[in-house]
């Protein structure tokens, strides 16, 4: 079967790729891109750990093909930090100790920073539903919770 | 007498305060890697072949066409393993028999459950390994199942293994059961502890298997040798554990195994066994290429071990002051497939908070066409100690005594000898139970539909093997290797107490987890012995380091040995007759190895001893729909002592994590069979496990009773804060309803369901 060449924006860098047609987008990410920074809890859009923008909408990359890529722009964790300065929010998770074994991490901070640029002010409340779909087994989410309202107040300059 | 966490610590320097951890950076960006994260050059992908029936005689396996695919480099079956003999091993909190671990990897005689391996393939990519599994055909003769643990155990019940002959009964049974062992543990006598009761209260509970639950599947990629040389890089609790079990497995010298662990995605228990490494070996070594295998999250959950499902009964006598004068318990644990159950840790715990006269509680082990179960955070503890807890709140209530009070009149103190044999040293059962009382959540008003409960746990905490090596650099600088995966935080709390034994900045020390040839034994990490044991052995390591440091500095100086010592981070002479040497740093030391006796290293191998138990109480709100039964905890405290928190964050973490596990126990998470023994949710999306929204904040507070035979008093602290919760929430949903729940879990319909029927008879509060 023949494979498909797409190309494709991931952090800003143009990229190109042969798939196979049922191959998803996630596994493109970490098969033929070696970007394993985006994990793969289910594969059935339940848990969050695969977590990307597609033109800037947070999705599930286990829920869409590689070859719908082709002409978007991807944003993963590895193209979170500017150069050797952390985003805020992966600073906010450290100092916060917001996670623990670490797998669901950059699947929340994908989502955190999707809820950011949306609600830059968001309540408690705004921040648990919008990482709802995003499973952590490890740390009640408490911590999660506030790194994120600590990063977002941080961003405002509150 | 209690301590609480000052903020920060005033009386050390590292210990206690709240840095960042060593490993953040690579979490947060992607860097690190998880099982999964890992390609070798050449891999093959493997795959599994489930059972599809829950009980079937495997006849035959026929694999030729699979074998002929194009694209397929092996195929193995059980007959690539050697048989092994009945023999239990202790294992840390479980029991492990081989003969059963080889036939749990791959199926020999027959499939005992739904989703057991009975092939696997190798093939040069996914989608041809899936192909091949379809080409192998297996003849099952289908079986009667069993499921449930009652039915498990009743005569004519499908019987799992024809040699299973009960252990722990006399006269040994001459027919083969369901039911694996019978034990027991006895305290006095409960006939005539009862007699003296006001009170007497007996209770049944049923609890649902709910899985660990951990994000990351379970992953592997192996490699073989020509020459017989294996790497396995894996997710796993304990690689020495992974090097043991395959050895033993494929028959080869340990030395041929080499196990490096990954970052692992979690594990609470589930990772300290062995799936697919034995197979991905057995694979690797017959294509001669590297094997990667990646399990699905629905491999997860029908093949991966969950903790028992199980159905307890609790008998409480007590006077009309709140003392309890005899306990009884009966648990019926589920083991799955093979025996195993944790019902033994179970029973030991049943009443281990409490300084009692009289106890009595018997055990069963019993097995059941279900996945064998493995550890989940203090296995058995949970169960046995939500019943516990259920049937001493709701004799509270009907002696009209505060829920805390009756425990602070039971609560065990140093010098308790419990149930199952030890006297424990110091231990904060009342110093939680004084801070719970203490709380502004215990008399913070209700509102409308809203209850509250309270609930103590206890759970033992392991010590055992432990390796870790401390080598000072050429520069000054450390490298500290450990040999116990770091699951949540573990690299800075040895970093932490590395800094504090030798008083250098914590960025001067690196941590890494050594694979298994590059330390000595380690056991796994698991039993809340990480920070413990590898913390006691960093410990001794660091002390090495300094003595070492001493005796340089006075070889320098023509002095003995014991008239230099190590100070705020330098050598220096001791006493007035030491003579005047200006102090020397470590860096200085370092600089000096080579000319003053070689390299400088610590290196400590021990068998940690001194474990001692953590104890925790809970307090729940939980506020109920009265139109739909739904539970949702709107506050949660969780007060435990960690003996001393090394990171208090990542202490906290642990109450808060364990805290949400067992809240997703109370009112979600449960198996779902269909009669014909499949499971019916083997998704996040059916199996429901707490998300944001589903939770408040959780709060915390960390009492300290320092263990006195750890150098930092450390307890463990992993394991403890997932006992208490199911019964925390029990206790405050029965406060808002008036209704007891003794089924887990606490689910809308059934809440609906009693709720109605308790409104019908006018018993129900809402």
């Amino acid at each position: 079967m023949a494979k498909h060449h797409v190309t494709a924006t991931v952090n800003g860098d143009t990229v190109e790729f042969l798939c196979d047609a049922q191959e998803t987008l996630l596994d493109c990410l970490r098969d033929q891109l070696g970007l394993t920074g985006t994990k793969e809890g289910c594969s059935t859009g339940d848990c969050g750990a695969c977590s990307v923008t597609v033109n800037g909408r947070l999705v599930c990359s286990c829920l869409m093909l590689g070859v719908e890529a082709n002409g978007k722009q991807i944003g993963t964790i590895e193209g979170m930090a500017r150069g050797s300065e952390l985003h805020p929010l992966q600073r906010k998770f450290i100092e916060h100790a917001a996670l623990q074994c670490g797998i669901c991490t950059p699947g929340f901070l994908i989502a955190a920073k999707s809820l950011l640029e949306r609600q830059p002010n968001p309540t408690e409340t705004e921040v648990r539903y919008w990482l709802a779909g995003n499973l952590c087994r490890c740390t009640g989410y408490d911590k999660i919770v506030r790194a994120v309202l600590d990063a977002a107040a941080e961003i405002r300059g509150a | 007498m209690q301590e609480k966490v000052k903020e920060p610590s005033s009386e050390f320097e590292y210990v206690g305060h709240r840095p960042d951890r060593p490993d953040g950076v690579d979490k947060v960006t992607g860097r690190a890697k998880f099982g999964a994260d890992l390609a070798m050059s050449g891999q093959l992908v493997g795959k599994v072949l489930r059972s599809p029936h829950a009980h079937a005689r495997v006849r035959a396996i026929d694999t030729t066409a699979a074998e002929k695919l194009s694209g397929v480099k092996a195929v193995i079956t059980a007959a690539d393993f050697k048989d092994q003999p009945s023999e239990f091993i202790p294992a840390g909190e479980m029991m492990i028999n081989y003969r059963d671990v080889v036939r749990n990897v791959m199926a020999r005689e027959k499939a005992l459950y739904e989703g057991h391996a009975v092939a696997a393939v190798a093939a040069t990519n996914a989608a041809i390994a899936k192909q091949a599994l379809k080409l192998i055909k297996v003849d099952y003769e289908v079986l009667p199942h069993v499921i449930d643990v009652v039915e498990a155990m009743k005569p004519g019940a499908p019987v799992l293994h024809e040699d299973l002959y009960t252990a722990g009964v006399d006269p040994a049974p001459k027919t083969p059961s369901n039911v694996a062992k019978r034990l027991e543990f006895v305290l006095g006598d409960v006939t005539a502890g009862f007699k003296q009761a006001d009170v007497v209260l007996e209770r049944e509970f049923t609890t649902k298997p709910v899985h660990q639950g951990y994000i990351e599947p379970h992953a592997c990629v192996a490699s073989v040798s020509e020459d017989g040389q294996a790497d396995v890089w894996v997710t796993t609790q304990g690689h020495w554990i992974v090097r043991a079990h395959c050895a033993r497995l494929l028959g080869w010298d340990v030395s041929k195994v080499r196990v490096t662990s990954s970052e692992i995605g979690g594990g609470f228990g589930g990772k300290t066994v062995v799936y697919l490494e034995p197979l991905a070996l057995a694979l690797a070594r017959k294509a001669r290429r590297p094997v990667k295998m990646v399990m699905t999250r629905e491999e997860v959950f029908r093949a991966s071990g969950p903790t028992s499902g199980a159905h307890v009964r609790v008998k409480i006598g007590a006077r009309k002051d709140g003392r309890i004068v005899a306990a009884e318990a009966e648990l019926k644990y589920q083991a799955g497939a093979f025996a195993g159950s944790p019902v033994q840790p179970g029973a030991m715990c049943a009443y281990a908070p409490y300084d009692l006269e009289n106890v009595k509680v018997v055990g069963y082990d019993v097995v059941t066409n279900r996945p064998k179960v493995a550890a989940y955070r203090a296995p058995g503890g949970p169960i046995s100690e939500f019943a516990v807890e259920s049937v001493i709140d709701e004799i509270a209530g009907k002696l009209g005594v505060d829920p805390i009070e009756m425990r602070l009149k039971n609560a065990a103190k140093q010098g308790t000898r419990a149930a199952y044999g030890p006297k424990f040293g110091p231990i904060g059962m009342v110093e939680t139970l004084e801070a719970a009382k203490a709380h502004a959540h215990w008399r913070t008003p209700l509102k409308k539909n809203q209850g509250r409960g309270v609930a103590s746990g206890f759970w033992f905490n392991i010590g055992g093997e432990t390796s870790v090596s401390l080598s000072l650099n050429e520069d000054g600088t450390l490298s500290l290797t450990a040999g116990t995966p770091d699951i949540g935080g573990l690299r800075a709390s040895l970093c932490m107490m590395a800094a504090e034994e030798l008083k250098v900045p914590l960025d001067k020390i690196r941590v890494q987890i050594g694979d298994t040839g590059q330390l000595s034994y380690n056991f796994l990490t698991g039993g809340s012995r990480a920070t413990f044991s590898s913390g006691m052995a960093t410990v001794e390591a660091a002390r090495e380091v300094k003595k070492e440091a001493c005796k340089r500095a006075a070889k320098l100086w023509e002095l003995p040995e014991d008239a230099v010592e190590y100070t705020d981070g330098a050598v220096r002479p001791a006493g007035p007759n030491a003579g005047k040497h200006n102090p020397m740093s470590l860096k200085e030391i370092a600089g000096i190895a080579g000319k003053t006796g070689g390299p400088i290293a610590g290196y400590a191998r021990i068998n940690a001893a001194g474990a001692a138990p953590s104890l925790a109480t809970h307090i729940c709100d939980v506020e109920v729909d009265p139109d739909t039964g739904k539970v949702s905890v709107v506050r949660y405290t969780a007060i435990q002592d960690a003996g001393r928190a090394i990171h208090p964050s990542y202490v906290e973490g642990q109450y808060q994590g364990g805290v949400a596990q067992g809240i997703g126990w109370a009112l979600n998470e449960e198996y779902i069979y269909g009669d014909d023994g499949k499971l019916q949710n083997p998704g996040f999306l059916d199996y429901r496990v707490p998300v944001a929204s589903d939770l408040p904040m959780i709060d915390t507070v960390i009492v300290e009773v320092p263990n006195p035979r750890h150098p930092y008093g450390v307890r463990g602290v992993g394991e403890t804060p997932i006992v208490p919760p199911m019964a925390a929430v029990a206790n405050a949903l029965a406060d808002a309803t008036g209704v007891r729940f003794t089924e887990l879990p606490m689910s809308p319909p059934k809440v609906l369901k009693a709720l109605d029927a308790a409104r019908a008879n006018g018993a129900a509060k809402i």
